[in-house]
Order: structure tokens, then C-alpha cells, then sequence
């Protein structure tokens, strides 16, 4: 077992507290100047159910979960439901040693609470364990937790173990408890936690394993923070004063956290009917002057397919929220996916638009959710941001000072009532919210009740001043006017230098690697090990799709011989929006799939790029080469 | 001053301010009961003095849909059925906001029937008039769901095997807290009732009968009516909920027999408004929210300030 880094997975039953205890066993390590990554998994039910979280920790920074783990606290499911003989979903009680066996690195180390779980139960367990060079620690967690306190602070005993056998100071992980628990749950926690760690030096001490976690220090303040944070925060940060949603995995985590939030600085958060009644809402407070968000899941943004084609024909700014998770229809509700892509893209009827980013990590997500909240204030249409059940819910580090940006409250081109008193009205008193003959092509608008201002907004071909109309000539300007606005938003987001998004390997390398959205960090991260074991390769990774960076990719394109598109999903939707965007590179894209629920290991793309290029490198590029995905 | 100076404007109207400059013509077919909705509700909105701009009319598809074009305020033709959340997010936004939601009887019954049932539930402080001409009108005479049963369309040759919605008792028991029925053939009456449900602090649902001389020239509409509130015959008291239930029951069973009756079937003024309940528990603001994004002076939170600490 490496000493450089340490994957700690903690398994149990969904509802034994495995995310709660992870997140403070990823803070303490923080704290103590590590980099720390979490990646979660868990079942679609309630209570109960094969569930885990991997914290990687490393002296350096973190772009992934990692390949694997090394090692693996097996906590026991205290919800398992002791299934009947061949039960189809198996023995739910061992799941949480059994189902985690496959992807434990060589030389890793087990603990399992013996309270709960039975090895004699799970097939070829020793004969596997000796294969492999496993470090088994069989320790009753539970009577430990029931002596001290209560069975469900086994958690704390376990955490207790790790540090134990990983020779982590515990002084950071009591502090943070202390800071988190109330007093009388922190004392008995303490007693588990000391008792634990004590059988570990008294009875294990002779054989332990060679596994520490290394030390590191932060230049800078650092912050825990999962994607779902930073797209709250960074709305918060824009002034988004308004949400409306309706739960869903796993949206709902973005919903929840502006909920909690938006009440303290006198935001209005809404749960509402169902999914078009929340976008709809988000329109209507954006039309009333509040900077206003919604979102959801597949399902759920499928209703909001309509109201989505109202806020573009109304021109009203709103910032939807897409969390993707495996489709279609309700597919698998707590596992990743990069599926609706095209649904984001193209939902609504008619010559739609709107601006889609798909921020690849926490940072990222800041970042981009404020520029979405600009983009869609500035030239009045909707913007939609992008991600998935994997970004959404990872914890990483990030530095505190990300964050420390000003608010920004501006509306954008918003008239004052001093300005609507000299702005261009129809005959019948109304302001020509809607000019086509306007420079930028973004038409000032009004807020009802402010006085000069009053006009129809509808979801209908309309005159300048809101009047129904189907007249010809109208209508080309109008569609003219809302189109041209992305052509503007698209010089404006390539900038100078045209290199909007995520270059990274050697500029001259021979061939590249694309992904988009969530896949960015991992795809950097086989992009080092293939470059360190000799071949030359670069990354893109796309997290602005709408406009599409044209320019940007088809010189990343050109300047390689050969690229490997990768993504979660079936049907290859982004090399497919890659080619209809580019309109040529086809036999220069091949693709790498993966959609069995789970996000790519670095290794899978490192093993993907060497069978689809360097083994087979002239296959023409429009055939869709899928290298299967081992386990998980 | 206020960024919204239309807002509470305290003038003598004149009901033809509320009449485009630029009058469109409107689409309605001659005849058409929508035409006493837009006279009543302009007769309303000068009683009352509302300026013209500190009202927004949001309507849905169909030829309701049309109010909003022919009256002149901020307005908001959105789509079909969904009327509803968008002038809810609108009144939240900005309370001081003069809002009335209209549409028809497929538009607020049928597709926005969810919408319908959750706003009336919250008691959001606005007013929700329903064309209600049992028919759909702009797609040429389908069948809706106010038709009576047996109600014979291009869409159901066999007449309709459902009984038609009850939206007066559906309304009650939604949560609707002042519940009237008026119709076209009565402005004043209809004008009336417009005044006291935008003055009433709560949800206000309308049901407006308005006759379809194209479509439905069977429909109820054009059969005489009584007011309830004027009429012996039907004393009751309208603030007790079980017994203005049992009068929408009868209304709404016999109302295909010859006599249409039409009135205030239920006012509640004691419920709080949903505006009210979110202030009471600290989720809403005392001040306009859509004020703040003018007012130069205010302080706004940052993240880093405010939210970081937690994640440290």
C-alpha cells in the first residue's frame, strides 16, 4: 500500500449517518492541510441499502476520486432487512464488506465491525484476502458504541480505527466534533472514540500495515464544498433573491441548500405544485424585477420545456438548474449520467435559444453560476446550468478566497422610470419593450409598476410594443434580433484569446482527449499518467456548450492527430453536438462510453485511450467504440 | 421615492384609460360574453383607482387569453394554463402589485386544474377570473370540462360520458377565500364582484359565465339568472363554509334545469394571505423584494461573509 495517498471508503446502510461521517472526516483532514475529494454513493431508497462515501486525501491537489481505494470501513447495514433465500437484490446485511471487495487495491486494509457483520458469509472471503495481501481488522464497532453511548455511534468507533491503523492525529477529528456535536453527544463520543482507538495500539499493534496518511499545508484558507454549494452560493452571490422547485434527485440538494439560505439575507424560497409551475414562477418574479432561479432533474425539467420556450420568446432572464442522473424517464435516481445533454440543448419548440454551462467542479460551479445569472440578465434570456449527481454531491477543497468576490444586484438592461419617460413608446402609450432596431440587439425592458413603462409580454410573435402579431416582416426582425443576441454572448464569452475552456497537457501533443462537463478532472488526471508512461497527449474539456466554442475546439481538433471523446452516456450526444456544431473532424472522434451509473475512474480513460487509439488509431472516428466499465 | 411610483396612486378614473390608444381589435366574435369580462373588469379597476401600471393582468392561451391585449396595464399572455404560477411569483415579488390571473374554463380547469388547486390552497392575495363559456372556443368547439355531460363535439361525436367540473366547490375546497360566480349578461354585477375580490386580502376566484355565440349557443349563459345576495330565496350565510357549500352543491347540480344563480358564495376575511404567512415565519420580507435590486444604499450579503464559515 502506497503511503502518498489514502481513498478511505466507510460503508454501511443508507441512513447510518456514512455521508455525515465522512464530511467530518474530510474536514478534519482539511483542516489538518491536506487536499480531500469525496465521491458518493447510495441507493434510491430511504433507510437501508448499500451505500458509501470515498474520501481521498493526498498532499497534493485532487482532480478525482481516484482508481479504487485502499481502504475500507465496512460499518454493517443496521436497515438490512435479512432477505429471504435468493432474494434477487442478495443478502443486504453483508453488502457493506461484500459488495466493496472488487475495486479494493492489492495491500489495502479492511475493518469491519464483527457486531454486524459475518465473513462466514460472504464466499471465498479469506481465500481472497490472502490473494490480494488485505490487512483484515475484525472489531466489534458496535458493542464498543453500545458500551459508551448508543449502537449508532459506531461511526465515531470506526473513524477511531482508521486513525488508529492510519496513524492520523486524532486531536483534528475530536475538535470537529467538539465543533459539531452538542455536548452531551460529543462526551460519550469521545469515550467510543478512545476506547476504539485503544484496541487498534493494544491488540493490533504487532501486525500493522504500512499505511499513513501524508502531511501537507494549505497556502491559503480552504473551504469543504460540494458543487450543489457553489451553485448556490454562486446565485446567491448574483443576487438571485428568489428560488421555485420542486424535489428531485439530485437537484434537490441546490433547492435545499437556497432554501435554507435564501430566508437569512430575505430571499423567497417556493415549493411548488410540480416542476412547470416552478419554472413558471421563477419567470414570473424575474418579470417583477427579482433575480430568480429554478431547476430539476431529467423528469422535472422536462416539464419545463414550456415555460423554458416562454422565457426566451418573452426575453424574461431566469436561470434554470439541470442535476443530471441515468435516464431515461426516472432511469436510475441516485447514479450519474451525462444523458441530457441534447434535452438541455434542444427541449422547447420553435428556433430556440439559450446559454448552457456545465461547470466541471465545485470551483467551476461558482464561477459559471454567476456568469449564467449575468448572461441571462444582461441580454434577457434563459440560462441553463448543467451537471450531475457526480459534481453535484463531491466534496472537495477549495481555496476560501474563491468566494470572495463582490455581490453583484444589477439587473441588467433595465430601464429606470427617468429613462422610460425619454424611451421610444407606441401610439398607444405603451413602451416598445420589444425594438428590434436596438444596438446589441438587447431591448431595455420595464418592471411593472414603475411608471412609463407598461407593455405585453407573450409568449406569442409580437410588435415592439407587445401587440400580438403575425405580421411577416415583424416577425423576421423579431427572430433576427433574439438570435443575433447569442452571437454577441458568444464573442463575449470567447473573449480575446478565443480559450474559454480547460486546456491542459502539452500544447504540441500528438493526440487529445475531450470530455465536457463532470469528466474534466479525471480525464486531466489519466491525461498525467499517459503522458508520464510516454505518450503525448492533451485535454479539452468543454464546460461552456451553448454557444459552442467553435473556433476553440476545431483548433484543439486540428492541432492533433487523433481524439478520444469522453462522456457518460449511450449515444455519444456530445462528439455528436461536436460534428453538427463543426461540420466536419468526424474521422478524427472516436468515443468513450461509459453509462452503467457510475463516473469514469482515471484509469478507465488511461485503458480507453490506449485500445482506441494507440492500438487501433485508424479506425475511422464515426464509429463508436465502447470500452465495457469493470465493476463499478 | 419608490422605483414603482404607479404603485398606489390615489386618482379618479376614467374606465377608458384602461382602453388601449392603439385599440386593437379585438378577436372575439361579435356577441361574445368575454367582451362584458373586459368591461366589467375596466369598470372595476376605475372604481377602484388603480393606475393602469400598477396592475399586471396575466392570462393563458385561448381567447380569455386575449383580456390582457384589450386592457391596458402591464400585462403577461403566458401559456396555456399557467396564468397562475407566473402572477403568483409576480404578486411575491412585489406585493404592491395589483394582480389578476385570468383564463378560460379548459385553460384554468383542465391544464392549469393543478395550478388552480395549489394557489387557491396558499390564499395568494390576487384575483383569478375564469371565462367559463363550457366550451373551447379558439381551437373551434371541443368539449371541456365545464360541458355538461352528454355534451356532443367534434372530439366526443357520442356526447361526453364525464360530469362536468364543480369549480365553485372545487374552489371552497381548495381554499379559495372569497368564492363568485358572475356573468357577462350582468356587468354590473360582474363589475361589483371584480371590485370586491381585488379588495379582498386573499385568493379570489371568479367564476365568469360568459356566452359563446360561435360555439355553445346551447350553453347555460344565455338562460336567465338570479343573485343570490338579492334574492329571499336563497338566504345563507356566505362567510359559514358548510352552508356555502351546500349552496354551490345546489348551484352547480341544478344549474342546467333553467335558472343560473350567480353571486358571492363565500368570503372569508379572517384567513391571513399566504404574503402575510410567509412574513409571519421570517420567509419572505417586510419590503418589496423587487424594491432592492434600485435602492442604491442596500447592503447586500456576500457568501464569504455570511454562508463560508460552515464549510471551514
Amino acid at each position: 500500500m502506497t503511503t502518498d495517498e489514502l481513498i478511505w471508503r466507510i460503508a454501511g446502510g443508507s441512513g447510518d449517518g456514512i455521508a455525515s461521517t465522512s464530511q467530518n472526516f474530510a474536514k478534519a483532514l482539511m483542516r489538518s492541510g491536506l487536499h480531500v475529494f469525496t465521491h458518493r454513493h447510495y441507493p434510491s431508497r430511504i433507510r437501508g441499502g448499500h451505500t458509501y462515501t470515498e474520501v481521498r486525501v493526498s498532499a497534493d491537489p485532487i482532480r478525482s476520486r481516484g482508481d479504487g481505494y485502499n481502504f475500507l470501513l465496512a460499518l454493517g447495514d443496521s436497515f438490512a432487512r435479512n432477505p429471504k433465500e435468493g432474494a434477487y437484490y442478495g443478502n443486504e446485511e453483508v453488502k457493506p464488506l461484500a459488495e466493496n471487495l472488487d475495486d479494493l487495491r492489492d495491500g489495502g486494509v479492511i475493518v469491519y465491525d464483527s457486531g454486524l457483520l459475518d465473513t462466514d458469509d460472504i464466499p471465498d472471503f479469506d481465500e481472497r484476502v490472502e490473494e490480494h495481501g488485505w490487512h483484515v481488522y475484525d472489531i466489534d464497532l458496535r458493542s464498543i458504541a453500545r458500551e459508551h453511548g448508543r449502537e449508532v455511534m459506531r461511526n465515531t468507533a470506526g473513524v477511531a480505527v482508521t486513525c488508529a491503523i492510519a496513524g492520523i492525529e486524532p486531536q483534528a477529528i475530536k475538535s470537529l466534533m467538539d465543533d459539531t456535536m452538542p455536548e452531551k453527544v460529543f462526551e460519550p463520543n469521545m469515550s467510543v472514540f478512545d476506547d476504539a482507538y485503544d484496541v487498534v495500539t493494544e491488540e493490533y499493534d504487532a501486525d500493522a500495515p504500512d499505511v499513513s496518511v501524508p502531511t501537507g499545508s494549505h497556502d491559503e484558507e480552504q473551504v469543504l464544498i460540494s458543487g450543489s454549494d457553489a451553485i448556490a452560493y454562486g446565485a446567491l452571490d448574483e443576487g438571485c433573491r428568489f428560488i421555485a422547485g420542486y424535489p428531485m434527485t439530485p437537484w434537490t440538494e441546490v433547492f435545499t441548500i437556497m432554501s435554507q439560505n435564501l430566508p437569512e439575507v430575505g430571499g423567497i424560497s417556493e415549493q411548488v405544485e410540480d416542476e412547470i409551475a416552478a419554472a413558471a414562477l421563477a419567470i414570473g418574479a424575474s418579470h417583477a424585477g427579482v433575480k430568480a432561479m429554478s431547476g430539476s432533474s431529467g423528469g422535472g425539467f422536462a416539464l419545463m420545456s414550456e415555460p423554458l420556450g416562454l422565457a426566451e420568446m418573452t426575453e424574461t432572464p431566469v436561470v434554470l438548474i439541470e442535476a443530471m442522473r441515468a435516464g431515461p424517464s426516472t432511469g436510475m435516481p441516485t447514479k450519474t449520467e451525462q444523458g441530457d445533454l441534447e434535452h438541455v440543448l434542444y427541449t422547447s419548440q420553435g428556433d430556440s435559444h439559450r446559454v448552457v454551462f456545465a461547470p466541471a467542479d465545485a470551483e467551476e460551479a461558482y464561477r459559471q453560476t454567476r456568469r449564467a445569472f449575468r448572461i441571462a440578465y444582461e441580454y434577457q434570456l434563459p440560462s441553463i446550468i448543467l451537471y450531475d449527481q457526480k459534481n453535484g454531491g463531491e466534496l472537495q477543497n477549495v481555496p476560501a478566497s474563491v468566494f470572495d468576490e463582490e455581490p453583484n444586484p444589477d439587473l441588467g438592461s433595465v430601464l429606470t422610470e427617468a429613462e422610460l419617460a425619454d424611451a421610444p413608446h407606441d401610439a398607444s402609450g405603451k413602451f416598445n419593450r420589444f425594438q428590434y432596431d436596438v444596438e446589441g440587439d438587447v431591448s431595455p425592458r420595464s418592471i411593472p409598476g414603475q411608471e412609463g413603462g407598461r407593455y405585453l409580454a407573450t409568449g406569442n410573435e409580437h410588435m415592439p410594443a407587445g401587440h400580438i402579431s403575425e405580421d411577416p416582416e415583424n416577425r423576421v426582425n423579431q427572430v433576427n434580433r433574439r438570435m443575433s443576441k447569442m452571437d454577441t454572448i458568444r464573442k463575449e464569452l470567447d473573449g480575446d484569446d478565443g480559450e474559454r475552456n480547460f486546456h491542459y497537457g502539452p500544447a504540441d501533443a500528438d493526440y487529445g482527449i475531450m470530455t465536457f462537463g463532470s469528466q474534466q478532472g479525471t480525464a486531466a488526471e489519466a491525461v498525467d499518467t499517459l503522458n508520464e508512461a510516454g505518450e503525448s497527449v492533451k485535454l479539452l474539456g468543454v464546460s461552456e456548450l451553448a454557444p459552442y466554442p467553435v473556433d476553440e475546439v476545431a483548433g484543439f481538433i486540428e492541432s492533433v492527430e487523433e481524439v478520444l471523446v469522453v462522456e457518460m452516456n449511450a449515444s455519444a450526444q456530445f462528439r455528436g453536438l461536436t460534428q453538427k456544431e463543426l461540420g466536419r473532424f468526424g474521422e478524427k472522434l472516436s468515443s468513450l462510453l461509459k453509462y452503467n451509473g457510475n463516473p469514469f475512474e482515471p484509469g478507465e480513460i488511461v485503458e480507453g485511450f490506449r485500445t482506441s487509439i494507440v492500438e487501433d488509431g485508424t479506425l475511422p472516428g464515426h464509429e463508436t467504440k465502447f470500452v465495457p466499465a469493470a465493476g463499478d | 421615492m419608490s422605483t414603482f411610483s404607479a404603485i398606489g396612486e390615489d386618482v379618479e378614473r376614467d374606465r377608458n384609460e384602461y382602453t388601449p390608444g392603439l385599440e386593437p381589435q379585438p378577436t372575439w366574435c361579435p356577441g361574445c360574453g368575454d367582451f362584458g369580462v373586459l368591461k366589467a373588469l375596466k369598470g372595476a379597476a376605475a372604481e377602484l383607482g388603480l393606475s393602469p401600471e400598477e396592475m399586471l393582468v396575466c392570462t393563458g392561451i385561448g381567447c380569455s387569453g386575449k383580456l390582457n391585449s384589450y386592457f391596458e396595464s402591464y400585462g403577461f399572455h403566458t401559456i396555456h394554463g399557467r396564468s397562475l404560477p407566473i402572477a403568483r411569483a409576480a404578486k411575491l415579488a412585489n406585493p404592491g402589485l395589483t394582480v389578476v390571473a385570468a383564463g378560460g374554463d379548459g385553460d384554468g380547469y383542465g391544464i392549469g386544474g393543478n395550478h388552480f388547486a395549489h394557489s387557491a390552497r396558499e390564499n395568494h392575495d390576487m384575483t383569478y377570473i375564469v371565462f367559463n363559456n363550457e366550451i373551447f372556443g379558439l381551437t373551434k368547439g371541443q368539449t371541456s370540462p365545464t360541458s355538461p355531460k352528454g355534451h356532443k363535439s367534434k372530439t366526443q361525436p357520442h356526447g361526453s360520458a364525464k360530469d362536468p367540473i364543480r369549480p365553485l366547490s372545487q374552489s371552497l375546497t381548495a381554499g379559495a377565500s372569497y368564492i363568485a360566480r358572475t356573468a357577462a349578461v350582468n356587468p354590473n354585477q360582474a363589475k361589483d364582484i371584480i371590485v370586491e375580490a381585488i379588495e379582498h386580502d386573499g385568493f379570489s376566484h371568479i367564476d365568469f359565465l360568459t356566452q359563446c355565440p360561435t360555439w355553445n349557443k346551447d350553453a347555460k349563459q344565455y338562460v336567465p339568472y338570479i343573485d343570490i345576495n338579492d334574492s329571499d330565496d336563497y338566504e345563507f350565510d356566505r362567510t359559514d363554509r358548510s352552508e356555502a357549500s351546500e349552496m354551490m352543491y345546489e348551484t352547480e347540480t341544478v344549474l342546467h334545469e333553467g335558472t343560473v344563480l350567480t353571486g358571492r358564495y363565500y368570503v372569508d376575511e379572517e384567513r391571513p394571505s399566504y404574503t402575510q404567512e410567509k412574513q409571519a415565519i421570517g420567509e419572505m420580507p417586510d419590503e418589496p423584494l423587487a424594491e432592492r435590486y434600485f435602492d442604491d444604499d442596500y447592503e447586500w450579503e456576500r457568501v464569504y461573509d455570511t454562508f463560508l464559515d460552515r464549510h471551514k
